[in-house]
């Protein structure tokens, strides 16, 4: 199916009736990869661009390693959630190939900027895994440098970011950082209901008219908590693009290959002046948008079972075998290293210690505040007040 | 020494422009404040010296002038975001408090956005709707965000430097009416010493009564003060420039002389900057007070058609018709 080609599919497309349910979810894909481990050597798309992967033995195995060691980390976050160590989980099983793919095409200059699921992406920008936590535990807001690892802070409100990456982008054209090879580019990363929101339209308009060197990574997951697709969007969201005046594609995201081919083309095209893409990695969320709700209120098993058959890891797998890429041995190491590491994030997460009351003063202004540090000194002697009060 | 007479709406204009001139990294980003210099012609003449990349036209649509202002920021730029009309910038509003405000806390002090979103704020000048409002509450309110308005030419070409220089974000709320009123501007006053940003200010001294006032309604306070002198009353006017954080040490110094404490504002009265400021004095001054703190604002309505804004808006009746209530406890 997602070998067919997209041009006459599109064409297709537009005389279909527009009351067609699930429009906007026919898949029309770039693929390098089969759900049934089946490598396509490459994809060409309508306008041209041809799609393609060069991996080394290695860096096959390297990808593997890192969908494994995602996966394996964020069950592990999940559990911890159900035992009360966390107040608070936005799993990502099932998108972790778009996430690896994503994440693995960024070069060391490009910024990218999350929304609160992407861990795999965080997992790639080299950040220690138990950042997120602090922020789910409530110990911490996000504890890692934006500046230092290229990757800004989970972003809760939805969309917000595509602006901020917008602007970020804007910045290194106005630092004449585009042009070259070595140039820089940003990438935003949000979900399908983040496209209805008014801040992922400003900034599409935006990023076109300043030709912001900067990558749209939509990971259509298909539902907002409980919201399908259909009730976001009536037409596929990877075509809004054209409307905005820039290139969308639509990735299959349980293809961890064809999810680097696309971001890395997207990305150099931006780097080299380019201007924006939108890049839609349509993708299944396997588990509940977070641990706070249940999934089997809104959708039918046999749907979560044909996403299941899609699985990002097994393909990857059973093109390793094929291959004869990777052993029995490789498999058994990779999955012990992800056992050894989930078992240390647990004890880690266990001994993250609650912050000093007092600190939630800290930070509010770069300057600070006179009225704000009288308030401080106000809750220091009325904590101090407590008789045989540590504090 | 170079003092030269200047409109309020001149001085922000002077003051952009040194601020442009000294850093590289300041940027004005809104609507229409290229080529037309802005609606009210803050930025007149700017983008032909500095260029479209330093004074930059954008798409018409606030929310994004101010997220787009927060990803140039984390990339080492401070931008100056036009709001056009204070009714405009709710559209921005969650990128002001969720995004602006927060970032610094969030990211532990890792992330700086040394922003100024200016904002032509107040009624006085026969606008259609949404054209007259003052939206200050909500941004006092909100935990990282600094508030500031200026009064006069002078203080209008200090602290917009002032507010461009700081590293925390800033609402700068300019008073519209007064874009044409002249004053003296000393071109070469210093930044950092004379006139700190979030002092408050005695604009005329007094022995009777105190009233704390800003932006558009100082003016009319110090009208009230004149007249109320010939009447043997000796008001004293406290212009408190900064809205958050507020210099209470200022208020306090004079409600303790005087006894007693009168506060004006255009903005509704409800859950408004008077009553934090008759709390405040309140708690602080309870000993001193020979009468309760009183409020002259607006009403708690919308802000209401041209013809009827001169009744809407205090005036010096009812600055004076408050001092004498102040009188009758």
């Amino acid at each position: 199916m997602a070998k067919g080609d997209p041009g006459g599919t599109t064409r297709s497309r537009r005389a279909a009736p527009r009351s067609k349910k699930g429009a906007a979810g026919d898949p029309e894909l770039v693929q390098l990869l089969t759900p049934d481990g089946e490598r396509i050597e490459s994809h060409t798309s309508p306008d041209g661009t041809e799609y393609r992967v060069d991996f080394t033995d290695e860096e096959y195995r390297g990808l593997y390693r890192d969908l494994v060691l995602v996966r394996k980390l964020d069950a592990e976050a999940t559990a911890l959630q159900r035992q009360g160590e966390l107040g608070l989980w936005a799993s990502l099983l099932g998108q972790e190939a778009a996430q690896v793919g994503s994440g693995r095409a960024l070069r060391t200059q490009d910024m990218a900027f999350p929304t609160y699921r992407e861990h795999g992406v965080l997992y790639c920008r080299g950040i220690d895994p138990i950042m997120p936590l602090g922020l789910f535990r409530g110990v911490d807001q996000g504890g890692w440098d934006p500046n230092e690892f290229k990757f800004n802070m989970y972003t809760i409100v939805i969309g917000a970011q595509t602006l901020h990456a917008t602007g970020y982008a804007m910045g290194i054209t106005m630092d004449g950082k585009t042009g070259t090879d070595d140039g820089e580019a940003a990438i935003a990363y949000f979900g399908d209901g983040a496209t209805s929101q008014g801040d992922v339209n400003e900034a599409f308009v935006w990023a076109s008219v300043f030709n912001a060197p900067l990558v749209f990574f939509c990971q259509n997951n298909q539902y907002a908590i409980s919201e399908p697709l259909e009730r976001q969007t009536r037409v596929p969201l990877y075509q809004r693009a054209a409307g905005f005046g820039f290139p969308g594609v639509r990735v299959d995201g349980n293809d961890v290959l064809a999810s680097y081919a696309v971001t890395r083309t997207a990305l150099d095209n931006a780097r080299h002046g380019q201007g924006p893409s939108l890049i839609e990695a349509y993708t299944y969320r396997m588990g509940a948008h977070t641990t706070s709700d249940d999934p089997t209120r809104y959708r039918i098993a046999s749907e979560v079972e044909a996403w299941q058959a899609k699985d990002p890891i097994t393909r990857v797998k059973a093109f390793l075998e094929k291959q004869q890429i990777a052993d029995a041995d490789f498999f058994a190491e990779v999955d012990e290293q992800a056992r050894r590491e989930s078992v240390h994030l647990r004890e880690r997460v266990l001994d993250m210690p609650n912050p000093e009351p007092v600190t939630m003063f800290d930070h509010v202004y770069p300057n600070g505040s006179p009225l704000l540090d009288e308030q401080r000194a106000q809750f220091t002697r009325y904590m101090e007040s407590f008789e045989g009060s540590a504090h | 020494m170079a003092t030269e007479t200047l409109t309020l709406g001149k001085a922000l204009n002077t003051g952009l422009r040194r601020a442009l001139e000294n850093d590289p990294k300041v940027i004005i980003m809104g609507e229409d404040v290229g080529k037309l210099g802005g609606v009210f012609r803050i930025t007149d003449g700017l983008q032909k010296d500095f260029g479209d990349q330093r004074v930059i036209d954008t798409p018409l649509a606030e929310s994004g002038i101010i997220g787009t202002a927060v990803g140039l920021a984390i990339r080492g730029y401070r931008p100056i975001c036009e709001i056009q009309f204070d009714g405009f910038v709710y559209p921005a509003y969650d990128q002001i408090v969720s995004q602006v405000a927060k970032m610094h806390y969030r990211s532990g002090g890792r992330l700086n956005i040394p922003m100024v979103i200016r904002i032509p704020y107040g009624g006085g000048i026969g606008a259609v709707e949404h054209h007259s409002e003052s939206p200050e509450a909500y941004f006092a309110h909100t935990a990282g965000l600094k508030v500031v308005t200026c009064s006069n030419p002078q203080d209008a070409y200090v602290m917009i430097q002032q507010a461009i220089a700081s590293d925390d974000p800033i609402v700068f709320l300019e008073p519209k009416r007064r874009y044409w009123e002249k004053g003296q501007v000393d071109l070469d006053a210093p930044l950092s010493e004379a006139y700190p940003l979030h002092s408050a200010r005695v604009v005329r001294p007094g022995t009777d009564v105190t009233v704390l006032a800003y932006g558009p309604m100082v003016r009319t306070c110090l009208e009230a003060a004149t007249a109320a002198a010939e009447d043997g009353r000796e008001l004293e006017v406290i212009d408190l420039r900064s809205l958050s954080p507020l210099d209470l040490a200022a208020a306090y110094e004079s409600v303790k002389r005087t006894g007693r404490a009168v506060v004006v504002h255009e903005a509704p009265s409800n859950i408004g900057l008077g009553a934090e400021l008759a709390a405040r004095i309140t708690e602080e001054c309870f000993y001193s007070l020979e009468s309760p703190v009183l409020r002259v604002t607006g009403f708690d309505t919308p802000y209401p058609a041209a013809r009827v804004e001169e009744e809407y808006l205090p005036d010096l009746d009812r600055v004076l018709d408050a001092v004498d209530r102040t009188f009758g406890w």
